[in-house]
């Protein structure tokens, strides 16, 4: 069997992250992971923290961390708009750190004015971007 | 009139002044560069984030789902949060005066209306004049453009989104600078809450998606991805409208020096020629005695 590569371009609201031909990439989708393939119907969800994986040939794979956005899938090609997206390698580790801890902090504490469901997602990011970095 | 040392020394200040602007006005090119390059960059993610949103728009009339949604919902206005955007320094010109003049008149129109307003500055000039004078207003962002941040929109719509679904405020504008082009800018106030939905550009000639979750849940999301955005390109175009007003403005401090500096390099060369002049008297009707003796 050949492998059919097809279009994919992943964007946040500051750059392009990554325009090319993969075989195939996978996704966070709000309601589990999931996994394209050149060929898919169209398709459009919501995306939510965690990691998309390109897969460039069948042996290499990119891995990003990404805290959410939508994922479209048309005949022609494969777009991801992405608030943030950062590439495995290129993630500061004590930053999230720093963030998991202040995040934790927050949590713990019983203060009224804090707005939880906000905290809870800032910690929700932090843990992905530690366990995306450290994955490679 | 001034002595010619005065005039020398005044020289000497007003070409450091001259170098201290063009040198500024280059820095503000430069970033004005780098500011038109940030709105490009953000164009393509724009546009397919509308195009989707349109889509998503079209299908669910043609179901006849009305659009309901939080942030669509058009209420009395009894409390109204303007959004204020000025740059963080000075020397540019009117760009900061124009967006506190234009804010100040907003929240005087609403307040004589009835409505009461909660102010929200981005960057210091602004948060600095409306502290001064006591308004009612949030925390504020400062010194936010030097280092401009897509999750800086992002926390300044959680601000306002909350205060809004619980119904605290019932409207949502925003003042800031329009990048019309690098001679031009003008405050622009725009709406933000209640969202008004873009009517989809003619047909759309999708396929009809797999949608998960549902379109409905899906569009919800998406209004607030759009929502930040509007924040994120308000912030890109007056981060670029500064640049370029000070661009301008040292522009125009710089020629002034230039002719400021030729009218008193002349005014230094005739007291220089006066000088000379009575020198010569002087030493003329000197040597003119000493023969009468």
């Amino acid at each position: 069997m050949q492998s059919r590569s097809f279009h994919l371009e992943i964007r946040t609201p500051e750059k392009l992250i990554f325009e090319g031909d993969v075989a195939s990439v996978g996704a966070p989708g709000v309601e589990g992971n999931f996994q394209i393939l050149a060929g898919h119907i169209p398709f459009l969800t919501a995306l939510g923290v965690g990691e998309i994986r390109i897969g460039e040939s069948s042996e290499t794979q990119q891995r990003l961390a990404t805290s959410g956005g939508v994922f479209e899938v048309l005949r022609t090609g494969v777009t991801a708009l992405v608030e943030t997206a950062e590439w495995s390698s290129e993630i500061d580790i004590p930053r999230a750190e720093a963030a998991l801890t202040r995040a934790k902090e927050q949590l713990s504490d019983d203060n009224p004015d804090l707005n939880r469901p906000r905290a809870e997602a800032a910690l929700a990011r932090a843990q992905n971007r530690i366990k995306v970095a450290n994955n490679s | 009139m001034a002595t010619l040392r005065e005039i020398r020394r005044r020289i000497t200040s007003i070409k450091n002044i001259e170098q201290v602007t063009d040198a500024m006005r280059v820095v503000a090119a430069a970033r004005l560069r780098r500011a038109q390059e940030n709105i490009t960059a953000t164009r393509p993610y724009a546009d397919k984030l509308n195009t989707i949103l349109a889509h998503l728009i079209s299908q669910m009339d043609t179901q006849e789902q009305a659009l309901t949604h939080p942030l669509l919902e058009e209420r009395d206005l009894k409390h109204v949060c303007v959004i204020s955007v000025s740059g963080d320094r000075g020397l540019c010109g009117s760009f900061n005066s124009n967006v506190i003049r234009t804010t100040t008149q907003r929240i005087q129109h609403y307040q004589d209306g009835g409505a009461d307003t909660t102010l929200i500055c981005i960057g210091r000039r602004t948060h600095e004049h409306f502290t001064r004078r006591g308004y009612d207003m949030t925390d504020g962002y400062v010194n936010i453009f030097r280092q401009l941040e897509f999750q800086t929109a992002v926390d300044i719509v959680h601000e306002f989104e909350e205060l809004y679904i619980d119904k605290k405020i019932d409207r949502v504008e925003v003042i800031y600078n329009n990048f019309k082009s690098a001679i031009l800018q003008t405050v622009l106030v725009e709406q933000l809450l209640p969202l008004v939905p873009e009517e989809p550009e003619g047909d759309t000639l999708f396929l009809d998606y797999i949608y998960e979750p549902s379109q409905v849940e899906l569009f919800e999301m998406l209004l607030g991805k759009h929502l930040n955005m509007q924040m994120w390109k308000v912030l890109l175009d007056s981060n670029a409208a500064e640049q370029a007003a000070r661009m301008a403005a040292m522009e125009n401090a710089t020629q002034k020096a230039k002719e400021l500096i030729d009218e008193l390099i002349l005014q230094r060369n005739r007291a220089r020629q006066t000088q000379i002049t009575t020198e010569i008297s002087e030493i003329v009707s000197g040597a003119s005695a000493q023969e009468g003796n």
